[in-house]
């Protein structure tokens, strides 16, 4: 109960990162390669709708023994 | 394990592999089963001098593979614990003498014509050639990882490579482990492990100096020294469980806590 005012744990740290890092490996993926498609994504996307550009995301999850790509790309909301 | 064959791996170097090899051959030994440990770490045995047997070997693996010597010739045979045999690797050689024809034909004699009810397989470190030869013969695994970065990653990769052989039987064992870090969040816990890799434990072996002087004295702690709360046990606990056997896991409480003397008070484990 106490641990709750306490900084975050290093092992929280390590199993994030661990998480992060295995579903590149897993993909067979590099973190720069996922940088070149969110780029990619993004330009296809604007050609259809207006997109905001910024706070975009673009990850790959593990969800249970399956990889899921997951892609937030925020709309440019038209006044 | 219904897996007679079961290669030891992890592919990162020094988290326990020929430890947990010589321990949980040891106890499965004592347990009744005739159990052999083969080395293929070729040019750099160990699993010789863990067990305390580096004074009697004469031939190795690869004087098998190459008809130098009878196969029967090579086993050394552990004078304390009955039907325990080691098969070492060759300390002269390098990677490239292995064969995985040969590996699992020398695999297939121990079991088929030699005897044996278990085949216990240290694998090198890496995922090249050698642990690919240990792996080929092989129908079970055990994967030892340390609760830490650089073990976990390469035992995520060592998984892949193992299913990709279509080896079903693969269980998980986390070695070194640490109560008291675990406690302060500044290790990784049992659950967050297996959350991360995805397969079934077989054991938890805590971080225990007694290791280093069994080893020391070439001398298998599960044998020498199988006390509560030790490595010993835990390796004991581990065979038992490949052999079907239903034994709880002990749960490491860092000592001194009111919790774990309560637990404790009331018989639990």
């Amino acid at each position: 109960m106490f641990g709750l005012f306490r900084r975050k744990k290093s092992k929280d740290h390590l199993k994030e990162r661990l998480k992060l890092v295995l579903s590149y490996d897993r993909a067979k993926l590099s973190p720069g390669k996922m940088e070149q498609l969110k780029n990619d994504l993004l330009e296809v996307i604007t050609r259809y709708f207006p997109m905001d550009g910024r706070d975009t995301d673009v990850r790959l999850e593990q969800h249970g023994d399956r990889m899921v790509l997951i892609a937030n790309l925020p709309m440019r909301q038209e006044a | 394990m219904d897996a007679k064959a079961i290669v030891v791996t992890s592919g990162k170097g020094g988290v326990g592999k020929t430890t947990t090899t010589a321990n949980v051959g040891a106890a499965l030994a004592q347990l009744g089963e005739k159990v052999a440990v083969v080395d293929t770490d070729v040019g750099l045995r160990n699993l010789d001098v863990v067990m305390g047997l580096e004074g009697r070997v004469v031939f190795d693996l690869i004087d098998v593979f190459e008809g130098k010597c009878r196969l029967r010739q090579a086993l050394i045979r552990d004078k304390r614990v009955e039907n325990l045999h080691l098969l070492a690797a060759s300390q002269t050689r390098d990677k490239s003498a292995l064969s995985q024809a040969r590996m699992q034909e020398t695999v297939t004699a121990l079991l088929e014509e030699e005897g044996f009810d278990r085949v216990l397989i240290d694998s090198p470190a890496g995922i090249e050639m050698g642990f690919q030869t240990a792996a080929s013969a092989a129908q079970g695994a055990l994967v030892v990882v340390n609760p830490e970065v650089s073990s976990v990653r390469d035992a995520d990769r060592i998984i892949g490579l193992l299913e990709a052989r279509e080896i079903r039987e693969v269980r998980l064992i986390i070695n070194r482990l640490r109560p008291e870090m675990v406690k302060r969040g500044d290790m990784l816990e049992v659950d967050d492990v297996l959350e991360i890799l995805g397969v079934k434990l077989i054991g938890i072996v805590p971080e225990d100096e007694k290791i280093l002087v069994s080893t020391n004295l070439g001398n298998p702690i599960a044998i020498s020294d199988p006390s509560r709360n030790g490595a010993g046990l835990a390796f004991r606990h581990i065979a038992q469980r490949l052999r079907g056997e239903e034994v709880p896991q002990i749960s490491y409480e860092p000592p001194g806590g009111l919790f774990s003397s309560l637990r404790r008070l009331f018989g639990g484990s």
